[in-house]
């Protein structure tokens, strides 16, 4: 199993991120599946909250909230600290909208603010770090979250995430 | 049919849309909210042609529901923790007035200390209401129960009042895959729903009358038999949707690698899931354990669960309700059915994820653990408590 665990403050669609990825990648084929969830409890704008998505090619029973991630992605890098790493996995990874650079392999910087700027013309890099996550991971295709993006985003928004995601993969390739 | 990625919530109002009730009553309450917010967009939009009245409490959701209920309409209704509390006196009118309303209950903890996340006390407490109660383990189950539910409820045998149990959050607010059905597949299943228990001009009775001491044990011996009747109408509806739908459910509980285990985790609802994946890995290891999972808690698989645990050397009931006094209610009910059928297995009682406490899989192999060594008393899991005496 890949558990994925998305940090973000209320209002920057971690959480549909998180759900966007499971919807990805079980609805790619009947041996795919997944679940995906938010911090339960109430809701505020700009608190930090965190998201759960968890693949695997077998129904996933334990529905508890991931303790140690393989990718921990981070929508806002005023949440990641140093204890941040405590929650990977051995081989675990984090990806991180960010300006900075880090000399921690562990960690893989993407400035999804600029793409966002660039692309969405909104602060929002949800899909932005999706797309990322894709090109870092290879646990799901670009292919799968267009089609969880068509579905489950309301359809004004499908053109630009779309191309969000895509960019974002190729930039990503190209960092590599 | 379809494939989607829905939570809990959704998945029931998919199910509910399916079945085509003509009228939905309901109050919101977390984490039910989110059910009867859909089946509003969908009469909004058109999708499901049905009366949503948006009333002013539980108890008047209710009470719609049996107003409706009782001119021959299908009816749907939905809440949580107080909410239901507060429906509490409307939910015997229901019942004894033998009217099938089916009602989804988003198990929550109940105050104080307030608290919003998912336990079992809520519709546990109410096993005495006279309505059916079932616990769904996963979003695909609780679709198929919100069809399930009227095919039971209203068949004439039966004419009993419905609540679905779905865990708060972790599997209201969990997305998973769901296969949907068709429309097409739906109505095969679900006819629309006639009754004679309904006020009809041209056939004029009585209905939700008094019934004096003379004539009211004869009601309930009825009312306690339309639930006795429901566990053949729940297996003749099982076999009827697995013939449309192809997924075959197995009745008043589900065995899970239990036929030949030592030891037994007994339990109900979501929590369900993680047992059985730490079954298969405990059987991996060459540990003989298995799972019961009880589906209806009424009528109450007696029977069904002294069968499948009359082997096994020890078994443990792990239930999110404490009957304070006392033990889980699941326990006690566990235990009046060992004794009746005389099996002398010995069980111990584990109480967890009281207010949303998590249940790990930590946990779940020390319950494990725990009944090959010495299973006793009542066990409350998270804070190193053992009630036994």
């Amino acid at each position: 199993m890949k558990e994925i665990l998305w940090h973000g403050r209320g209002g920057q669609g971690a959480f549909t991120a998180a759900k966007l990825l499971g919807a990805a990648f079980a609805l790619r084929d009947d041996k795919s599946f997944a679940l995906a969830f938010p911090s339960f409890g109430p809701e505020r704008r700009g608190a930090p909250i965190r998201a759960f998505t968890k693949l695997d090619n077998k129904p996933i029973g334990n529905r508890s909230e991931i303790e140690k991630a393989d990718y921990s992605i981070f929508l806002d890098d005023t949440l990641l600290v140093s204890s941040s790493l405590d929650e990977l996995k051995g081989n675990g990874k984090i990806i991180v909208n960010t300006k900075q650079s880090f000399d921690d392999e562990r960690i893989i910087a993407v400035d999804a603010d600029s793409l966002a700027e660039k692309v969405l013309k909104r602060p929002i890099t949800n899909t932005i770090l999706l797309g990322a996550f894709s090109a870092v991971s290879g646990e799901v295709e670009i292919s799968d979250i267009e089609n969880a993006i068509k579905l489950y985003m309301p359809q004004k928004l499908h053109a630009k995430n779309i191309e969000a995601v895509e960019q974002a993969s190729r930039l990503f390739k190209e960092v590599k | 049919m379809s494939k989607h990625f829905l939570s809990g919530n959704d998945a029931f109002a998919y199910g509910i849309r399916l079945a085509r009730p003509k009228v939905i009553s309901a109050y919101p309450i977390t984490p039910q909210t989110i059910v009867v917010e859909r089946l509003s967009e969908m009469v909004e939009d058109k999708s499901l042609d049905s009366q949503f009245i948006h009333v002013e409490s539980e108890h008047s959701a209710m009470s719609c529901a049996m107003g409706a209920s009782s001119v021959g309409a299908r009816t749907f209704t939905a809440t949580s923790s107080q909410g239901l509390l507060y429906m509490a006196e409307c939910l015997t009118y229901a019942s004894g007035g033998r009217f099938p309303i089916v009602m989804m209950n988003a198990n929550r903890s109940t105050a104080l200390p307030w608290n919003i996340y998912g336990d079992q006390r809520d519709s546990l407490s109410l096993l005495d209401s006279g309505w059916i109660q079932a616990y769904a383990e996963n979003a695909q189950e609780a679709l198929d129960l919100a069809l399930l539910s009227y095919y039971v409820a209203e068949h004439k045998e039966v004419q009993t009042p419905f609540m679905a149990n779905l865990d708060g959050f972790v599997l209201t607010h969990t997305y998973e895959v769901v296969d949907v059905p068709t429309q097409e597949q739906a109505d095969e299943f679900l006819p629309p729903y006639e009754t004679d228990n309904k006020m009809d001009l041209q056939n004029p009775r009585n209905l939700a009358f008094s019934a004096g001491p003379a004539t009211n044990t004869a009601f309930k011996y009825k009312e306690h038999n339309g639930l006795l009747n429901a566990k053949k109408i729940i297996s003749e509806a099982e076999t009827r949707f697995n013939e449309i739908f192809g997924r075959q459910y197995t009745g008043l509980i589900e065995k899970y690698k239990s036929d030949d285990a030592d030891y037994i985790i007994i339990t109900l609802g979501s929590i369900s899931g993680l047992v059985k994946q730490t079954v298969d890995e405990l059987r991996e290891q060459g540990e003989k354990v298995g799972l019961v999972r009880i589906r209806y808690m009424r009528p109450f698989p007696n029977e069904e669960i002294s069968q499948a645990v009359q082997n096994a050397k020890a078994a443990a009931v792990l239930e999110k309700d404490i009957s304070f006094g006392n033990e889980g209610t699941v326990y006690t009910n566990v235990n009046s059915a060992l004794k009746k059928f005389g099996v002398e297995v010995p069980v111990s009682n584990y109480i967890g994820g009281l207010g949303g406490r998590n249940i790990s899989e930590v946990e779940i192999k020390t319950i494990f653990s725990s009944l090959k060594t010495n299973p006793s008393g009542v066990n409350f899991l998270g804070i190193g408590v053992n009630d036994s005496e």
